[in-house]
């Protein structure tokens, strides 16, 4: 009954319901040919390169299926691309609050983003400080499993603890366990206005003690980053701070008072704030180079000593969250800095690669090896979903 | 007497009791270890009282290494072992079983680092939620996620149960503050999940681990997100004529784009109880009432006030009292904070927990009226208003032979009312016992095995608090 239910040229494989998808992973697994995972197509270099069969997209799975502003909440089809998301909840004053990346310009690809993609690779911009990552936003999870069968978790509401967290889970697998075809996100208004307080001339250090102390306020900063001297111009160190008009001038004035000691900030306030911090989101001062790009993660005031790590390495690098994310522009050579950043983590947090020639993605770890006992797991978790490896295998971790 | 039933103990278990135990001793030492019959009783249920088991024995280790030793121990001899923090699970999830060790973190309760530049703290597993915020309320930090039972609930069973609170419309829940645990597997291995920085470099374990429900393995550590406290918080009181209008009124200040702090409604059965209880001063000739609370300098409040009242008025907000002082705040939060207590006075009750979609609140409202009636039973509603997170408390005598089957009964299909409109069965007390014959209810079985595997994964022998969550029927072999 199912059969040529799905389109197929070469290679492609494009359902439009759910139960195609089902037909596909199904077709996939007996005749043994892996399938590459993928939405708009505009993050595929990121990973670790596959041997797959065909491609199996989700972008003919399309279409806003929820969405109560009242209640905060939206859900799509996974192959929804981002920007008619976006464009829906601007109609309310509302927004994905957790920001989420758009890698075209460091990845110099082009298409659409999905929804699916977003939640499936868990991109989470300089708001993740603030109101969390797309992994917390994520509320509910249509998949089809490695096993051919479709699963939900979660639901369309904000509190909901039935059962395992399945959605948490699938946030960031990369399309390892399950093929994404329905997302559910809480979604939060869009605040009134905007200011960043730009620091000028910090040196590292300095810059992330700042940040801290700004992210120790009381004043809800929803954007901290250090852009170090030669990124993008002189040094700046930026607090973003969200809210009401009256708002806006309080909690500046407060923020400048408690912060005096790193000097007299210079307030950004509106497009010019927005445009800055987009290009911190999206990592642009990076882009349109042929260096190896890198995103590291550990506790933020440690942020310096990856900064000094890749600097003696070659390296370049700009801080978000507050110090506790270093994008690092590494050379592309010989391991492209894996050693360098990783041994300075010191498996206190992870360094991965974002963007590397094939053959250096495939000569080293582009996510952060985990500790045995972890690893393990990790691939007991693969084989539950997955256990003949047909979804995106050895995307994050070779064999699994 | 009640009609969730557990599965028979295990006789060659329970026959080998002392010989368990010795080895247990063996391990914990004596002041580790509890044997003694009148001892174990006070271990033989938690919050859902009306059910009950005496463990076989208790263990209380004092080390991540103690729990390691115990687990691999009774992995050997296939013993089951639930895991237990303060006993405060409303949902059965540390319901002991007559051949099952209960391991209890409450000697580990130490705060061991607090990082005030990097907003974390590591704590064990035994602190309870109110002693993080308290040792960081120095720096003025807190610690986010607030369950009503604060004072006694540990940081590991709200790990396991994934915990909400009043707060958690602008903090969100436990999995949302949560960066890292030292969990010990059923067969002891120790293993660090997460860590200091705010992603995973891999699967998320740590989200999968939070809310497992004490099934994968025993936290002992855990780091957390500690926050700066705002520079004020204060409530505003509203009655409204209608559940329809204070649902409308709701739903339209988020609309407007105001996040509160909290949002809390009460109908008129609990205003009554809590009035007559606590002498709040809460009207007593409206429908309903929601407590509104917004925070920020006084400046801030004020303006915030200002716009959410004028939302209310528009919704025809009859009465309205807003916090000026401390004392004002407090007076606001009185009758809600010791609601439960109230009601305990006038009657038993079983609390609830299912969430909706607001929107279908006046709706949702009418029909758990229509089921209790049917029942014969009393209702009173109390709930996270913002976040559609539902509380009804059934209302009934436990000296009346029947009425808990009732109460239970009732409660069954007010579950299933919400998973109906699109939502859940359970918002942020667990699945436990109470709930894991409904399980089906909102699940189907491919969705339940798929879960399953994943506590395969962890527990293959599925030795940890294994009798809760899924149906005894149809789960995958263990």
């Amino acid at each position: 009954m199912s059969t040529s239910v799905v389109k197929k040229a070469a290679g492609l494989l494009e359902p439009r319901d759910e139960a195609q998808v089902i037909t596909a992973v199904n077709d996939a697994r007996a005749s043994g040919a892996p399938l590459e995972i993928a939405g708009g197509s505009t993050k595929r270099s990121i990973g670790r390169p596959m041997q797959t069969a065909a491609t199996l997209t989700t972008h003919r799975l399309s279409g806003i299926t929820l969405y109560e502003p009242s209640e905060l909440v939206i859900g799509a089809k996974a192959g929804t691309p981002l920007k008619a998301i976006e464009k829906e909840l601007a109609k309310n004053r509302q927004r994905l609050a957790f920001e989420p990346i758009d890698y075209r310009k460091v990845l110099g690809s082009d298409g659409e983003p999905t929804i699916g993609a977003v939640a499936a690779a868990n991109l989470s911009g300089p708001r993740r400080i603030y109101a969390g990552a797309a992994r917390d936003a994520l509320i509910g999870v249509r998949m089809v499993t490695g096993r051919g069968e479709a699963i939900k978790s979660g639901g369309r509401v904000m509190k909901n603890v039935t059962g395992y967290d399945l959605v948490k889970l699938s946030a960031g697998s990369w399309g390892t366990l399950g093929v994404l075809t329905e997302v559910t996100l809480k979604v939060l208004p869009m605040p009134e206005t905007e200011t960043t307080l730009v620091f000028e001339g910090l040196g590292d250090r300095q810059a992330i003690a700042c940040l801290s102390a700004g992210l120790g306020s009381p004043f809800e900063v929803a954007g901290a980053a250090h852009l170090p001297a030669g990124i993008d111009g002189t040094a700046k160190t930026l607090l973003r701070i969200e809210g009401f008009a009256e708002q806006m001038t309080y909690r500046s004035g407060e923020l400048k008072t408690l912060l005096r000691r790193h000097g007299v900030p210079a307030l950004l306030a509106g497009e010019a704030s927005q445009a800055l911090w987009l290009k911190v989101r999206d990592a642009e001062f990076f882009a349109g180079e042929d260096t190896a790009l890198w995103r590291v993660s550990m506790m933020p005031s440690r942020g310096p000593e990856i900064g000094a790590a890749a600097a003696s390495a070659g390296g370049r690098v700009f801080y978000d969250w507050g110090g506790g994310l270093v994008w690092a522009a590494m050379p592309a050579g010989n391991d492209a800095g894996a050693s360098a950043l990783r041994s300075a983590v010191a498996g206190n947090g992870h360094a991965t690669l974002i963007r590397a020639p094939e053959s250096i993605r495939a000569a080293v770890d582009v996510f952060q090896p985990e500790q045995p006992a972890v690893a393990a797991l990790s691939r007991a978790v693969k084989d539950a979903f997955d256990p003949d490896h047909i979804l995106n295998p050895g995307r994050m971790f070779a064999g699994a | 007497m009640s009609f969730i039933a557990m599965p028979k103990p295990d006789a060659a278990i329970i026959a080998r009791r002392s010989e368990i135990a010795e080895c247990l001793r063996a391990i914990v030492g004596d002041a580790g270890l509890i044997v003694s019959e009148d001892e174990r009783r006070a271990y033989e249920t938690d919050a859902l009282t009306a059910y009950s088991a005496i463990p076989l024995a208790v263990v209380l280790p004092a080390t991540t290494q103690e729990v390691s030793a115990v687990l691999k121990y009774l992995n050997e001899e296939r013993v089951p072992v639930i895991a237990r923090g303060a006993g405060t699970s409303l949902a059965g999830g540390a319901l002991p079983s007559e051949d099952a060790v209960v391991l209890g973190v409450s000697r580990m309760s130490a705060v061991l680092d607090m990082n005030f530049a990097d907003r974390v703290a590591t704590v064990q597993a035994g602190i309870t939620n109110i002693a993080i915020s308290q040792a960081v309320a120095h720096e003025q930090f807190f610690y986010a996620p607030d369950p009503s039972s604060q004072l006694a609930c540990t940081i590991g069973g709200n790990i396991a149960m994934n915990s909400g609170g009043a707060h958690c419309l602008k903090y969100g829940v436990t999995t949302n503050n949560l960066l890292g645990v030292r969990m010990v597997l059923m067969d002891g291995t120790i293993v660090d999940i997460g860590g200091e920085q705010l992603d995973s470099g891999g699967y998320d374990l740590l989200g999968l681990v939070c809310g497992s429900e004490g099934q994968f393995g025993v936290v002992t550590e855990a780091k957390v997100r500690i926050l700066r406290q705002a520079e004020g918080a204060r409530p505003v009181l509203f009655g409204f004529d209608s559940a329809e209008d204070a649902g409308a009124c709701v739903a339209d200040i988020l609309a407007q784009g105001i996040i509160p702090v909290a949002i809390e409604y009460m109908d008129k059965p609990a205003i009554k109880v809590c009035e007559a209880f606590a002498h709040a001063g809460y009207p007593l000739d409206v429908e309903a009432l929601l407590i509104v609370e917004v925070e920020g300098s006084d400046e801030e409040i004020d303006a915030m006030i200002a716009r959410i009242v004028e939302v209310a008025e528009k919704h025809g907000s009859r009465t309205q009292r807003v916090a000026r002082t401390e004392a004002e705040s407090l007076a606001i939060w009185k009758g809600r904070k010791q609601a439960f207590g109230a009601m305990g006075r006038i009657a038993d009750y079983m609390c609830m927990d299912g969430t909706i979609p607001t929107g279908r609140l006046p709706e949702v409202l009418t029909k758990i009226t229509e089921i209790c009636t049917r029942h014969g039973l009393g209702i009173a509603n109390i709930f996270h208003a913002g976040d559609g997170n539902l509380h009804p408390l059934i209302l009934y005598d436990i000296n009346k032979p029947g009425e808990l089957e009732k109460a239970e009964q009732a409660g069954a299909e007010i579950l299933k009312l919400c998973v109906e409109v699109g939502g859940c069965l359970t918002g942020e007390h667990g699945v436990g016992v109470e709930k894991r014959d409904l399980m089906l209810d909102q699940f189907n079985q491919a969705d339940l095995h798929q879960q399953q595997r994943l506590k395969t994964v962890f527990d293959p022998r599925w030795l940890l608090n294994p009798s809760k969550v899924f149906p005894l029927e149809g789960r995958l072999s263990s």
